[in-house]
């Protein structure tokens, strides 16, 4: 019997051709895979009861964040308001809308609308809103286009690493405290720099990526 | 010993077991039902329930300063602003879009009521006004009086009680 079979050469090809393909795929899979998103969820804008849409509230009819978020500047969560928010004016306009059925009954039975979360945190985190409305980050640094969004979408990855790209260079994302809450603030000649206000807010860049700040 | 790895394997086995998915600890978080829950959350809590923080009854009126005119114009703008408008004529955005016109601050009518009647109609609702308990803290209730007060006041006025540095700004 020879040493060499009449596939052998078949059989090393493939051989070699696997291990270039199985190396792609490891380096796909570490570096390409996590960032793609489908996992990430960016732009992924889940289901919800009523189609809500920021775009018509917000840049239309120019309600502020916090009529509806009412624990943003005092709590962890921004919180979501009550039917009774909704029906303040639903009671008297759009009262027969089909889509708005949801919002009615929910009213009528006194239980909660049930929406589904777009941002969801892993629980080891401890992420606190008031704390960055309280230091001057805007809304949209990290809700990016929620103002302008028609149904609501997650526009971040929410990983570590991008909460850390803040936590380690926090100037770029600071804004006048008035301007918190400006869906469509731009930085303008006559804003204060980041350094400036970091200063003003008692921002410590050193103490920010401590493993402690987010995590206990 | 050649049971040694049979017993090393074992045990990282059982280690491996107390790896549980650390994200979704057993913890209850606002807005989110107990695992397995049926029931959900009532909207609103039912009548005569109160928060174990609530003080009893309303607060007094806050002496008047620039900080209380500050608060009571930010949160004019943010909860009554949609319907009142920002100069308190009631022809805000949401009446523009077919909700009823509430009167407008400048009425008579209004420039009499009590500082008490604003402060219930915030806090009950009146007429096809929604009560505003939830939404407005019983202080801001009365920083948003002083600042209604304020634009019935700047109403009337004329260009000679301004401070002459601020002048050029309404020009």
């Amino acid at each position: 019997m020879a040493i060499f079979g009449p596939r052998a050469n078949l059989w090393m090809n493939t051989a070699l051709v696997s291990v270039v393909v199985l190396f792609l795929g490891a380096l796909l899979s570490i570096w390409v895979v996590p960032v793609m998103g489908y996992n990430t969820q960016e732009r992924y804008a889940p289901e919800q009861p009523v189609p809500f849409s920021h775009r018509h509230h917000v840049t239309g009819l120019g309600l502020d964040c916090r009529y509806c978020h009412m624990t943003v500047e005092t709590g962890q969560y921004a919180g979501m308001p009550p039917t009774e928010t909704c029906m303040t004016c639903h009671s008297q306009i759009w009262t027969h809308a089909g889509v708005l059925e949801p919002v009615r009954q929910s009213f009528a039975e006194n239980i909660s609308l049930r929406w589904n979360w777009v941002y969801r945190l892993p629980d080891y985190v401890y992420f606190d809103h008031s704390i960055h409305i309280a230091k001057g980050v805007g809304c949209t640094e990290c809700h990016v286009s929620i103002g302008d969004e028609a149904l609501t979408r997650k526009t971040t990855t929410l990983y570590m690493s991008w909460c850390l790209d803040c936590h380690r260079n926090p100037a770029p994302h600071l804004r006048p405290l008035d301007q918190v809450f400006n869906p469509s603030w731009k930085r303008t000649a006559n804003t204060p720099s980041g350094t400036a206000l970091m200063t003003a807010y008692h921002i410590h860049p050193e103490t920010l990526s401590d493993c402690g700040v987010c995590h206990r | 010993m050649r049971r040694l790895p049979i017993i090393a394997v074992a045990g990282l086995a059982l280690a491996m077991a107390g790896c549980d998915n650390m994200a979704n600890q057993p913890k209850r978080l606002p807005f989110q039902l107990p695992y397995g829950a049926e029931a959900n959350w009532p909207a609103l809590p039912p009548a005569g329930i109160v928060a174990n923080d609530e003080p009893f009854g309303p607060p007094p009126p806050p002496p008047v300063t620039i900080a209380l005119l500050a608060r009571g114009q930010q949160r004019y703008d943010i909860y009554c602003s949609p319907c009142h408008n920002r100069v308190g004529d009631g022809n805000g955005m949401i009446v523009q879009r077919g909700f009823p016109r509430p009167p407008s601050y400048f009425s008579a009518n209004l420039i009499k009521a009590s500082n008490q009647h604003y402060y219930d109609v915030i806090t009950h609702g009146h007429g096809v006004m929604y009560p505003y308990a939830v939404r407005v803290a019983p202080p801001d209730r009365w920083a948003i009086i002083t600042y209604i007060r304020a634009l019935q006041a700047s109403e009337n006025a004329r260009l000679a009680e301004v401070p002459p540095a601020q002048r050029s700004l309404l020009q």
